[in-house]
């Protein structure tokens, strides 16, 4: 399981990165927006991708958007974690793909579900 | 000058104007018209210059004080706001990296601890169900001292850990006198600037001058739904959730 993490602030990276260790998924790697995410995801083979959604350079809506309109990435799972917590805006997540949404701060607890429920749907 | 003052006086150039003209002296006319000029003009200088002082005094009046001469050269080096703010980034992302640091040594080591007395848990209780010979029973004592020193050495450890992350919090003093500051230095700015609206508007009064107001624009839909950031006051507002649970139900109201 190859997961890629990314948010500009690396302290945040810091801690999915260790959550993630936690739950067992060793093998991360990271980047700082959407635009370094991006070639990463398209030359590699990611199975999980989360990631914030305010950036500079390319946000994550941004980059959610341009994972579903690939095609060799458009069935990736996309774990959007983020402050942002307007209804519009989880409301454009969700129609854009995305297959969770966590807001910050979140605990340890509701990451691990998401992921977990996302992992579940996408198995069955 | 009040404003009566310089109505009074605006009053007194008319009078003289009409004067001047009805006695045919059109070169003093010209002359008393160029006065009125001069003291609009000296009037809105006076404004803008009282405007630009206090802007300016707010700009230098904006300095730290420190006790700690090390903080007070790092600090005056900071010589504007967003390097302030920078500056509250830097260090808390250190306090931060430094806690994480911190918390990844322990870790492990409370770790080795957990498993360590697991193992001699479950030799234990064969000890207790007297299912140990005498041989094993030489061993798991050994074992035991030895995990009892390690137990005092890892405990020293972890404490150690502990409080170097509760002194990795100092920078909440220091990044709470930086944004104190800056928001200071906003407040003023923003006063000066209602100042100054208040201003224009006597100046406006003066020279007569009437402004078409333009209609507000009202936000296009895609500037809305932009990045916020974290909501401060997810209470009072109904167009934000307020935790996780109505993320949940938001998106299962969707068939999520």
């Amino acid at each position: 399981m190859k997961i890629l993490i990314v948010d500009d602030f690396s302290t945040m990276r810091r801690i999915i990165k260790n959550l993630l260790r936690d739950l067992g998924f060793t093998n991360t790697q990271e980047a700082d927006d959407g635009s370094s995410a991006l070639p990463l995801l398209k030359s590699s083979d990611f199975d999980f991708l989360i990631t914030d959604w305010n950036m500079p350079g390319m946000t994550g809506i941004d980059l959610l958007k341009a994972v579903r309109a690939d095609e060799k990435l458009q069935s990736l799972p996309v774990l959007m974690v983020t402050a942002e917590a307007k209804r519009e805006q989880i409301i454009e997540a969700a129609q854009a793909g995305v297959n969770g949404y966590v807001v910050k701060p979140f605990t340890a607890q509701a990451l691990k579900e998401k992921i977990e429920k996302i992992f579940e749907r996408v198995d069955a | 000058m009040t404003e009566q003052a310089h109505q009074d006086n605006l009053v007194e150039y008319a009078k003289t104007l009409v004067e001047q003209l009805e006695n045919g002296d059109a070169k003093e006319a010209m002359r008393t018209i160029s006065s009125l000029h001069q003291q609009r003009d000296q009037v809105l200088f006076q404004e803008v210059g009282k405007l630009t002082r206090s802007l300016h005094e707010s700009i230098k009046n904006f300095a730290i004080d420190t006790s700690n001469s090390e903080m007070r050269e790092e600090m005056s080096r900071m010589q504007d706001a967003s390097e302030r703010l920078n500056y509250v980034i830097e260090k808390t992302e250190n306090a931060a990296n430094k806690t994480m640091d911190m918390v990844e040594h322990t870790m492990p080591v409370s770790a080795h601890l957990r498993e360590t007395a697991q193992d001699l848990k479950s030799e234990w209780d064969r000890l207790m169900r007297r299912e140990m010979s005498a041989d094993e029973f030489r061993q798991l004592s050994k074992k035991i001292d030895g995990f009892l020193c390690t137990a005092v050495d890892e405990s020293s450890r972890i404490d150690s850990n502990l409080s170097s992350i509760m002194l990795a919090q100092d920078y909440q003093d220091l990044t709470g006198q930086v944004i104190k500051r800056v928001i200071q230095l906003v407040k003023e700015v923003e006063d000066n600037l209602v100042n100054l609206v208040t201003m224009a508007s006597t100046i406006d009064q003066i020279t007569g001058v009437k402004h078409e107001l333009q209609p507000q624009k009202t936000e296009s839909k895609e500037e809305q739904i932009g990045p916020e950031g974290p909501i401060m006051n997810p209470e009072t507002r109904e167009d934000v959730v307020s935790n996780q649970d109505d993320v949940d139900a938001l998106l299962s109201s969707l068939g999520f």
